[in-house]
């Protein structure tokens, strides 16, 4: 029997560095050179297929420029399963801003969470201003995935979300796994408000509260 | 910052943040902002170290507490009512997608020195331990006629007039007794007092289906209550608010709102620097003093609440993991009912084997703390107590006619329901349009 599981994934970094451009590359395999800020962005799915009895489904979270007077919710990834956290490898800076974000992850967010480093704009490598042995060194000694992406020609943006959902806890049951809301199967076990109501009176909903 | 706003948003409480999202979504280019460095105002959730920084002088945290991102404690106690009006926002914004909701799993009144379920229906009333035999008979009958009345067909009416006849004759038709009235008036209908008795008996028809028709939807209580804590509420409609163009900044303290000659509202002054924009919305505490000697805001009232740090479940609840215990005044000989309210590690608030339970009623004598003691009594070894005394804040004016609209304070009730009434209000007021949801057209990708 096939399983799908869920979780939820949180994309940061600093303001620029292409987050929204890789969602929409992986998304929908598009690239536009003139994206505006984040506005607008509604809530994207995206289900990579490990093998025929296996896939596993992306909840995408991305910033909507909340982030940018340091004032991301942390609601925004308190239950993430896992994160992608994005510099610009022609900008040096926004390797610090990645590193405060880590940080931050490592403080606040579930101890499980999966963080991949990923430095993208690797069509530009002509400008390149972070080494790879830096960045490398770096997600070694902090046990963090690492990668370089371009979401301009599309290398590497795929197999980071791959390679991302074979790290997840593909075993767990949802309810096994405490402070993760979509892990597991893709089910969750809190009530549904958006069943109608009185549908049936007085039975208790079908989960495990 | 020489860009102009439609409306600035002071304080990132769940009115504010419900307004500033349904004003991104409505068009408006909004900019939210908070002098302190987390969402949630006076309705924020806090962690241990934010808890004892408010409340203990920044002391730390003792360690046996367990770790500080396991806490998300409530500073004002509410429960969404599952058939409510905040329960229609969440759904028609879809911010419902932000959480995860699990039901409050009980709901009981104190009678005669003692705890018990609030019966919900006929049947449950029948078994109800709270009443005699013969009164069991009559509030059955009332039941009945409350479940059978339709406002079309005059022989479910029984003879009376809900708009024109009081709630006291409909107890006195049914002839139920005083302690029957206070749980369905303080448990069910949810009154904090008892003036609703002498007016029509409408209105509280009206909330006892409510709560009926809620308790019906999951069947444990009417209430449920979202994941990580109810400050996840003003976050979750933040995002929507961001996500529609709206600008987030906090940490920014205000020094002044600024106005024109004629009093109007011009912008807001943070870190020296004035922002403008058409119209302002704020929270009470951000217009206490003003620059222009107006007096914007009046205290109402004084609400006491002491949040308890249990480590076991409130006795006599049946280990409920979470529930509330309204004690309605009368049994207490009180004026306001004290509310308890309670949830724990099954819902993402607190350590595991930890419960939070806050105690609240509102102030009548100078010795607050001592009025919660019926409820304090309840709860057995209490580990941690903090106690704030909160002033109730009403704008002195609508704001039309000075562009500034200020919001009420969170107030004693145990729910949502006058929260959405101010936002609906106030929303009224800055559009000048009665709020009308619509559902938010979304994009799911499969
Ligand atoms: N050359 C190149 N440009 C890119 C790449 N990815 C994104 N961009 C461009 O970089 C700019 C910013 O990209 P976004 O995806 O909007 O960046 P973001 O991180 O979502 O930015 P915010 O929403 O403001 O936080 C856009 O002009 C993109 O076209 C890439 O891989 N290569
Ligand atoms: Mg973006």
């Amino acid at each position: 029997m096939s399983k799908q599981f869920q979780f939820k994934l949180v994309l940061l970094g600093e303001s620029a560095v292409g987050k929204s451009s890789l969602v929409l590359r992986f998304v929908k395999d598009q690239f536009d050179d003139y994206r505006e800020s984040t506005i607008g962005a509604a809530f994207l799915t995206q289900t990579v297929t490990l093998d025929d009895q296996t896939t596993v489904k992306f909840e995408i979270w991305d910033t909507a420029g909340q982030e940018r007077y340091k004032s991301l919710a942390p609601m925004y990834y308190r239950n993430a399963n896992c994160a992608v956290v994005v510099y610009d490898i022609t900008q040096s800076a926004s390797l610090e801003k990645a590193r405060t974000w880590i940080r931050e992850l490592q403080r606040q967010a579930d101890p499980s969470i999966v963080i991949a480093l990923c430095g993208n704009k690797l069509d530009l490598a002509a400008r390149r201003q972070v080494s790879q042995e830096e960045a490398k060194k770096y997600a070694e000694e902090e046990g963090l995935m690492w990668t370089e992406t371009s979401a301009k020609t599309g290398e590497g943006v795929t197999e980071i979300f791959t390679e991302i959902a074979k790290k997840l806890p593909l075993t767990a049951p949802s309810a096994a796994r405490a402070g993760a809301r979509t892990g597991g199967p893709a089910t969750r076990t809190g009530v549904d408000l958006n069943r109608q109501s009185g549908s049936a009176p007085g039975q208790p909903d079908a989960c495990n509260c | 910052m020489d860009e102009e706003y439609d409306v600035i948003v002071l304080g990132t409480g769940l009115t504010e943040c419900i307004l500033s999202g349904l004003l991104s979504v409505e068009g408006k280019k909004v900019l939210h902002m908070d002098r302190n460095d987390y969402y949630g105002g006076d309705s924020a959730s806090l962690n241990l170290t934010q808890l004892f920084r408010k409340f203990r002088d920044n002391k730390e945290a003792p360690a046996e507490l367990g770790r500080d991102r396991d806490y998300a404690v409530d500073l004002v106690p509410k429960f969404i009512i599952a058939n409510g009006e905040l329960t229609k926002i969440l759904v028609h914004t879809d911010v419902t997608r932000y959480l995860e909701f699990k039901q409050i799993a009980g709901s009981f009144v104190f009678r005669d020195g003692k705890i018990s379920k609030v019966p919900s229906t006929e049947m449950e009333a029948v078994k109800s331990p709270l009443m005699g035999l013969f009164e069991k008979r009559r509030a059955k009958k009332f039941f009945e006629f409350l479940q059978g009345w339709k406002d079309e067909d005059p022989t479910t009416h029984q003879g009376l007039d809900l708009d024109k006849d009081s709630m006291k004759a409909v107890y006195e038709k049914f002839g139920l007794e005083p302690g029957t009235q206070d749980f369905i008036g303080h448990a069910m209908a949810l009154y904090l007092d008892d003036d609703y008795i002498t007016k029509p008996a409408r209105p509280t028809y009206d909330r006892i289906i409510l709560y009926t028709t809620s308790m019906a939807r999951y069947g444990k209580s009417p209430y449920i209550y979202p994941l990580y804590g109810l400050g996840e509420l003003p976050q979750s409609f933040a995002r929507l608010s961001a996500i529609y163009g709206g600008t987030y900044m906090l940490d920014k303290p205000i020094q002044k709102i600024v106005t024109d000659a004629s009093g109007k509202f011009v912008g807001v002054t943070s870190n020296g620097e004035t922002v403008k924009a058409k119209q302002v919305i704020g929270d009470p505490s951000y217009f206490l003093k003003s620059d222009d000697g107006k007096i914007r805001v009046i205290e109402e009232g004084k609400v006491v609440r002491a949040i308890c740090i249990l480590k076991h479940p409130i006795p006599e609840t049946d280990n409920s993991d979470s529930c509330q215990i309204i004690i309605p005044q009368n049994q207490v000989g009180r004026q306001h009912d004290i509310y308890i309210a309670m949830v724990s590690a099954t819902h993402n608030v607190c350590a595991k084997d930890v419960y939070i339970a806050i105690v609240s009623t509102v102030v009548e004598t100078s010795v607050p703390e001592k009025e919660i003691l019926p409820g304090l009594n309840l709860l057995g070894p209490i580990h941690e107590k903090f106690v704030s005394i909160t002033d109730l804040y009403t704008p002195t004016s609508s704001g039309e006619a000075d562009n500034i609209f200020i919001t009420r304070s969170y107030d004693a009730t145990s729910h949502f329901e006058t929260v959405v009434d101010d936002v609906q209000d106030v929303w009224k007021r800055v559009v000048g349009t009665p709020l009308v949801l619509k559902k938010r057209e979304v994009e799911v990708q499969e």
